[in-house]
């Protein structure tokens, strides 16, 4: 092992990444991005989870204070009233799921129509007829505040954008990277110089984990600096985590880059990794109350155990002990891929 | 001399095609040694071999007398066919990149005024001409002061004046002393930079020796050409054995003075006669034939 011989290797990944402004700027507007389009669709109050029609109707839009709306109805949040002129308009749309609840105008009894291939209906006609019952044969229950700070939905999403955005950094930055080199001769030229294939790829992995690092500090900053996220337990121990983490994405990357030089199988095997990774790995929503399957096949993804980490962290002041496991198999996992990459690994094919 | 590269009944198969079928030669230090063949001859296969980006199926390489150890690698400089480097680098900081692989480093200054590249050492390595890249390529291959050179087709491609100034950097390179391999199937490059040739076909040498050697042995004769309406009327009454080509017709010869009294006595009108001298081209033609590869 040369230490020269890596550096010079990691330092010319490292303008690589520095040069190709397209994808340098990318990488940080992508996860800036969403962070900011979820902060502004849930932040703001006009934020409509329901759509309800409302027919006959001449206007389109409809406030809540418009007097022909029932009480409980109007009195929901998250939805929205569209006027709809008739009947069979209305119908048509709830057919084509643009809106989720049609109600026609008019005093009690009411009627109204629901689709039954459509979940938000279901909310929707449920909360609708409690609604009319009278109060007086209401069950009583109490609500209850939760204790300790809220959790904001942004303040869930954010570490699973951060931790996505550098799935899809280590995977494509050396996964494909890596493949494409291959592929146009690159490592070919490498391989008959004195850098050996060890020099090669701890560069290229560690430039990648350099740069994941960087990248999640400047996204990091940037967002909170705008809707200042809550942080309970150590900036250290998340820091940590997040390096673990794209050690082990990096490693994976590099089992992807261990073979192979057509770019099209590659995207092919990235995409099915990383599409059920992200949909599994408690991105965008939980898995709790899925089946028992869904949650274990979840757990074979690095990304999970990233995000049950920093979200204990983030929300729940966890420090390493408490997250032990989880840097356990963060760790397992890295050393597994890292063998396996170094095994598999070929110059030419 | 002792050689400085032996490779001895080298066999490269794959799975339905044999490649390099024995290939056997040495190569002497301070040589151009030229392996010519056709395009699908074995030629690149058999210098990556060499080379080591591809393993063998059989037989022996020996370098400086012993098989290939981890040092060949320092001690070798490769210009490939087609190569592709590492993105957003200029061509110096590429430069600078090798560099550093090797334990021994020439001088990049010296290298940017030997293979003229002054002029856009500062610009992307992927921004410049098809000359410029192979001037560059060639210090690339340069860059650890190797003992033996391998290049691969290194002319390919250029316009004449590109490529005769790549000839004039290998001689100024050949004159350092360095050992060089180098594949073409341009003929007139071989002849002007080899001292030494192997004509590859099918994967098996089928001959060796000088350009002039070469020459004696399997093109000896001189090629008088005379345009077709010269000769028209005595077509017929030629006491000489010739080929049609086209418009001309071509009779080969090992004596000139004799070939022109008989067309003489024959009343063949000698104005727009041509003779040509036996060249390289013309025993690469007796040896592989002339139907197409590709």
């Amino acid at each position: 092992m040369s230490f020269r011989r890596f550096w010079t290797m990691f330092k010319a990944r490292n303008r690589e990444f520095f040069r190709d402004r397209a994808a340098f700027g990318w990488n940080f507007l992508f996860p800036f991005l969403i962070v900011a389009g979820f902060g502004v669709i849930f932040g703001a109050k006009s934020y409509t989870e329901y759509k309800i029609g409302l027919f006959p109707h001449e206007a389109v839009t409809v406030t809540p204070a418009d007097p022909r709306i029932p009480n409980g109805l109007r009195k929901l949040r998250y939805t929205k009233f569209i006027g709809i002129p008739t009947k069979s308009e209305g119908l048509d749309k709830l057919k084509h799921h643009k809106i989720d609840f049609l109600l026609k105008l008019g005093n009690p009894p009411y009627d109204y129509y629901v689709s039954d291939a459509s979940p938000k209906g279901y909310v929707i006609e449920q909360m609708f007829t409690l609604s009319l019952i009278p109060p007086d044969f209401k069950t009583g229950a109490q609500k209850k505040e939760i204790q300790g700070n809220a959790i904001r939905y942004l303040d869930w999403l954010f570490p699973g954008i951060l931790a996505m955005n550098m799935m899809f950094s280590a995977l494509w930055g050396v996964g494909y990277v890596v493949v494409r080199y291959r592929k146009n001769g690159v490592l070919k030229r490498l391989k008959v110089t004195p850098l050996s294939a060890f020099e090669y790829l701890s560069a290229q992995a560690l430039s990648r984990i350099f740069l994941l690092m960087f990248t999640l500090v400047v996204v990091w900053l940037g967002c909170d600096f705008i809707f200042s996220f809550t942080v309970l337990g150590s900036y250290a121990d998340l820091f940590l985590i997040f390096f673990l983490g794209s050690t082990s994405m990096t490693a994976l990357g590099l089992v992807l880059a261990s073979r192979g030089t057509s770019e099209e199988f590659t995207t092919g095997i990235l995409n099915f990794i990383s599409w059920p990774m992200m949909f599994l790995s408690e991105v965008w929503f939980s898995l709790e109350g899925a089946p028992q399957w869904v949650k274990a096949a979840s757990r074979i993804f690095p990304l999970t155990h990233i995000l049950t980490a920093v979200r204990k962290i983030m929300h729940d002041g966890a420090g390493l002990m408490e997250v032990s496991v989880e840097i356990a198999i963060l760790t397992l996992m890295t050393l597994a891929f890292l063998v396996l990459g170094a095994v598999m690994f070929s110059w030419n094919k | 001399m002792a050689a400085l590269l032996e490779v001895k009944n080298l066999v490269k198969k794959y799975k339905t095609v044999t490649a390099i079928d024995g290939a056997s030669f040495s190569v002497e230090k301070g040589v151009c040694f030229g392996l010519l063949g056709p395009n699908g001859a074995g030629k690149t296969t058999t210098i990556e071999v060499i080379e080591d980006v591809i393993p063998p199926t059989a037989g022996e390489i020996l370098y400086k007398g012993r098989p290939r150890t981890v040092s060949f690698k320092d001690e070798i400089g490769i210009q490939f066919q087609t190569t592709s480097l590492l993105s957003f680098l200029t061509v110096r900081e590429t430069l600078e990149t090798f560099q550093n692989l090797y334990r021994k480093a020439a001088d990049i200054d010296n290298l940017v005024e030997l293979c003229h590249l002054s002029e856009f050492q500062h610009q992307y390595n992927d921004k410049i001409s098809g000359g410029q890249r192979q001037r560059f390529l060639l210090a690339m291959a340069l860059i650890n002061r190797p003992e033996l050179l391998f290049l691969d087709e290194p002319s390919t491609g250029l316009d004449p004046q590109a490529r005769r100034n790549l000839w004039d950097l290998i001689q100024q390179i050949k004159k350092e002393g360095k050992t060089i391999i180098l594949t073409t199937h341009y003929m007139e490059e071989a002849q002007h930079l080899c001292n030494e040739i192997a004509i590859m076909d099918y994967g098996k040498i089928i001959a060796r020796g000088t350009p002039q050697k070469l020459i004696k042995q399997h093109s000896p004769e001189m090629t008088v050409v005379l345009p077709l309406q010269s000769v028209n009327h005595s077509l017929e009454n030629l006491p000489l054995p010739y080929r049609r080509v086209h418009d001309t017709i071509e009779i080969k010869t090992n004596d000139v003075n004799s070939c022109l009294d008989l067309l003489l006595s024959q009343r063949v009108n000698l104005s727009d006669l041509t003779v040509r001298s036996p060249s390289l081209e013309s025993v690469f033609l007796n040896l592989t034939g002339r139907q197409l590869r590709e």
